[in-house]
């Protein structure tokens, strides 16, 4: 047997005084998620690259053989075009991951969050820290494409300062939306649902081409899916063509994202507190 | 089976109050850690827990004994407010569950019954990032943390992570990280199940150590010498109630004779034997395995059994465990 | 080439799966395996490279095509995309295929482990492993070549050799890739794998847009990779436009790989499974 004693003698903590708690620790999972991904950065840094690939590959490859779209009256070149569409997709990818299978793994496998409501953390804690996590995610990535589409030239309007929180509220929604779908989640092969929806949100959202190619019905449609407020919202304040349009998307993806917080928070509070 | 040698937890039996984990102050009601009055727990239309009573000493080792599914995890779960209580009145370090259960958590570890260890992170990290789930400060955390490594014996794993680490490892972490908050109330949900036996012996061990710190420590299990080692009071729960309640020596005093005469024979035998045998022991019950006769001088009986011309393929006389309590109580043996 | 056994029956006798080749017990087991788990692969399998299709060849190829009706090789800009694609899916499935679940069958399930524990040997592991990846890609490289021919995208007979080309490209990718694998411990470089070898791969072979778009050194990096061969090999096959020596050129590159793939992969099987 050891010799060592009990620590309890050796180093008696207090526990703050109870002031606060169980609110207002939210940070401490961004806290535990920087830590876990300590060794698996490269999943994050990673990450960043397929949205920048694709920039490369169809904004610039295809340039010359798309040419020029007209938005606003005016006309840009097609990689104009295409880069706040991507610039919205890389702020969903980088919101999502974390937000579906990450959770589901800390829910259902780890039970992780088991652990952390045994300690006096709330169920709100957890969904707001964990919203969080994916909304840095998601800045992180929008951060680093930002500044690739400014190297690039990419950039045509000084209204583009306001990319990065019109693309923090991309990930906010998709962050949201995906914990809240999570929490309904049975097993992996319910996650074959989340790439069933992100993939064709990617295609068809307009990242690559105006909506006006489609029939009537199937524009309506999807213009009140949510990646294509965000690439509307994006294109508009990259190009500098405004409108009050702008606002509707911003708001639609706020709204969205805050639905999805209070959605997951009750739901966790079902499934973990029973 | 066989003679148990008389567990040191009498000796640790009502042990000093207090000492050093001063935290029952404010808010605590003289010396009682848990307060339980007609507490109910119900999912839908089935009750886990049915109306039960029972008080929690501070420093002391309280146990519930049970079958699977008998109420004691539910009941854990709400003394460590993660559960809402569907009714009666329950009282936790003097604070009510359903009003304070953060403030009642942060003095409060827990050992669940799945170790719900953190598996993205190292030994250590698990330990650190509990800690700073209390709002430990940092720096005085991470102190503790080398400290509680070094009480689990996993200070040259603390940089793997815990997907290797076997389920005494697990389980000595898991015991770990309940305590990295230096809590006054350690609630231990199975702590020793699927654990081979030198596993548990270690785990127990440190269990000792706590108690003998004034810890006061709520300890579910299903296996009886578990029980008898570590438990000063217990409960036997059965259906959601509790059947009996009192020290291991008071219930098998209350519940058993003093010895039992185990008896082995074809298996097809043992109904016709226990009835033939009935009138030699105070009560017989009748196992698929073995027939048990319950008296006072087992010697005796087991002579008498003789001179009857029964002939039992094996036969033993021992003492009476909390084995036989609950087999009485609940007419089921409590096997896992 | 019978990539569709049959299944055994439940009269089958215990004779008859005996003289069946161990290899082809190893992929019975993926087999059987697959039809329990089939649902969740046809949406990857299947759905996704007709929607990239739909979305980039119809969509896309509607602005490209608007200016000139002959903007990319001389064709609609769908009939250069859809072979491109099918030798891209082709790539992508047996990536998958040879990565995450070679990974299980050393680790997480063990399925290599009772498989040899069964009178099975390192190579009829591996071959029947092997044959269960090409599996999936023909039938995926099948059923798209059939939307291609519903979306009248197939303008020659010789569209045919394609199905084989895809299988060849899928093959090119999938024996060295399970060589890899079987040294990983972790499946942190599939990611790295997938992200930053395959993606790009994707998307700079010529798969959406000739390689004579890319910067001039850039173009040379792009004619060397795999995937460029098999982009123009099944391209070339579709559209006819291809000249015989260029086509086993292609071919003979993806044989290569496939083949040095195999001689790495029975090394690192070897060294992983036999201790």
């Amino acid at each position: 047997m050891s010799s060592s004693g009990v620590p309890m003698l050796t180093l008696p903590l207090r526990v703050l005084p109870p002031v606060g708690l169980g609110r207002g620790r939210a940070r401490l999972l961004v806290e535990r998620n920087v830590i876990a991904y300590r060794r698996g950065w490269i999943f994050l840094v990673s990450g960043f690259f397929e949205p920048l690939f694709y920039l490369l590959s169809i904004g610039l490859g295809l340039n010359h053989l798309v040419g020029h779209l007209a938005i606003g009256g005016s006309s840009i070149p097609y990689t104009d075009y295409v880069a706040p569409g991507l610039l919205a997709s890389s702020a969903m990818n980088g919101a999502i991951f974390d937000a579906t299978f990450g959770i589901f793994f800390k829910l259902k496998i780890a039970k992780t969050y088991d652990a952390v409501l045994a300690t006096p953390l709330g169920v709100r804690d957890v969904a707001i820290g964990e919203l969080a996590w994916s909304l840095i995610r998601g800045t992180v990535y929008s951060i680093a494409f930002l500044t690739v589409m400014a190297a690039l030239g990419l950039i045509a309007s000084w209204w583009a300062v306001l990319c990065l929180p019109a693309a923090m509220l991309v990930s906010f929604a998709f962050g949201g939306l995906g914990m809240f779908g999570t929490c309904y989640m049975r097993s992996w092969q319910d996650f074959d649902l989340v790439s069933l929806a992100i993939v064709p949100l990617f295609l068809f959202s307009g990242v690559f081409y105006p909506l006006s190619l489609y029939p009537g019905w199937l524009r309506i449609v999807i213009m009140v899916t949510p990646l294509y407020q965000g690439v509307a919202l994006l294109r508009g304040l990259d190009t500098g063509v405004l409108g009050p349009a702008l606002l509707v998307h911003a708001c639609y993806l706020a709204l969205l994202g805050a639905t999805g917080l209070v959605g997951a928070s009750r739901r966790l509070g079902h499934l973990l507190l029973p | 089976m066989s003679q148990r040698p008389r567990g040191p937890s009498d000796s640790f039996r009502h042990g000093p109050l207090a000492v050093s984990t001063s935290d029952e102050g404010a808010g605590d009601s003289a010396g009682t850690a848990v307060q339980a009055q007609g507490l109910t727990k119900r999912f839908g239309e089935f009750t886990a827990v049915d109306a039960v009573d029972f008080d929690i000493e501070v420093g002391e080792a309280f146990g519930f004994l049970g079958a699977n599914g008998a109420g004691k995890t539910s009941t854990m779960r709400m003394i460590a407010c993660l559960s809402p209580i569907s009714g009666g009145t329950l009282q936790v370090l003097g604070l009510d569950p359903m009003r304070d259960g953060p403030q009642i958590r942060s003095r409060i570890g827990l050992v669940p019954q799945d170790d719900t260890l953190d598996l993205e992170l190292t030994v250590r990290d698990n330990l650190y990032l509990y800690g700073r789930y209390f709002g430990l400060p940092r720096k005085q955390l991470r102190e503790r943390v080398e400290e509680l490594l070094e009480f689990a014996r996993l200070t040259e794993r603390a940089d793997q992570r815990v997907d290797p680490l076997s389920g005494g490892m697990r389980r000595r972490l898991t015991i770990a990280r309940a305590l990295v908050s230096s809590p006054s109330l350690v609630i231990l949900d199975e702590p020793t199940t699927g654990l081979d036996p030198q596993a548990r012996h270690l785990l127990w061990d440190r269990l000792y150590r706590l108690k003998r710190e004034g810890v006061t420590l709520v300890i579910t299990t299903h296996y009886m010498d578990e029980a008898e080692q570590l438990c000063d009071r217990l409960v036997v729960m059965d259906a959601g109630r509790i059947a009996a309640a009192g020290s291991p020596s008071e219930l098998i005093e209350q519940w058993s004779t003093r010895e039992v005469v185990e008896l082995r024979f074809e298996p097809e035998g043992h109904q016709v034997h226990g009835e033939r045998l009935a009138d030699l022991a105070e009560r017989v019950e009748v196992l698929p395995d073995r027939l048990l006769l319950y008296t006072d001088q087992g010697d005796a009986t087991l002579d008498a059994v003789r001179s009857r011309g029964a002939s039992p393929i094996a036969a033993l006389v021992r003492r009476a465990t909390l084995e036989d309590v609950f087999l009485h109580l609940t007419g089921r043996s409590l096997v896992d | 080439m019978s990539f569709f056994p049959q299944l055994p029956s439940a009269v089958a006798t215990r004779q008859r799966r005996a003289r069946l080749s161990p290899a082809l017990r190893a992929y019975q087991y993926n087999l059987l395996a697959y039809k329990r788990t089939w649902r969740g692969s046809v949406t990857t399998t299947f759905l996704y490279p007709v929607l990239y299709l739909a979305a980039i060849g119809v969509g896309l190829g509607h602005l490209i095509d608007h200016g000139s009706n002959q903007a990319v090789g001389g064709v609609r800009y769908l009939w250069f995309l859809a072979p491109g694609l099918l030798a891209g899916t082709a790539m992508q499935i047996a990536t998958n295929e040879s990565t995450f679940p070679v990974m299980a069958g050393i680790k997480w399930l063990k399925t290599y482990l009772a498989m040899l524990a069964a009178p099975l040997e390192v190579t009829d592991v591996l071959y029947g492993h092997l044959a269960w990846i090409l599996t999936r890609v023909a039938l995926a490289s099948g059923v798209f070549l059939a939307v291609m021919a519903a979306f009248h995208t197939v303008p020659s007979g010789w569209a045919v050799l394609a199905f084989p080309a895809a299988v060849l490209t899928g093959a090119a990718f999938a024996a060295p890739v399970m060589a890899f694998s079987a040294t990983r411990e972790t499946d942190q470089s599939f990611v790295v794998l997938y992200r930053f070898g395959i993606v790009p791969l994707f998307l700079f072979s010529g798969t959406f847009f000739p390689v004579a778009q890319l910067p001039g050194w850039l173009q040379v990096v792009a004619r060397c990779t795999p995937l460029y061969q098999g982009v123009t090999l099944c391209r070339g096959l579709v559209l006819g436009h291809l000249g015989g020596w260029d086509a086993l050129g292609h071919a003979g590159y993806l044989l290569a790989m496939l083949v040095g793939g195999v001689l790495a992969a029975r090394v690192t099987y070897r060294r992983r499974l036999v201790q």
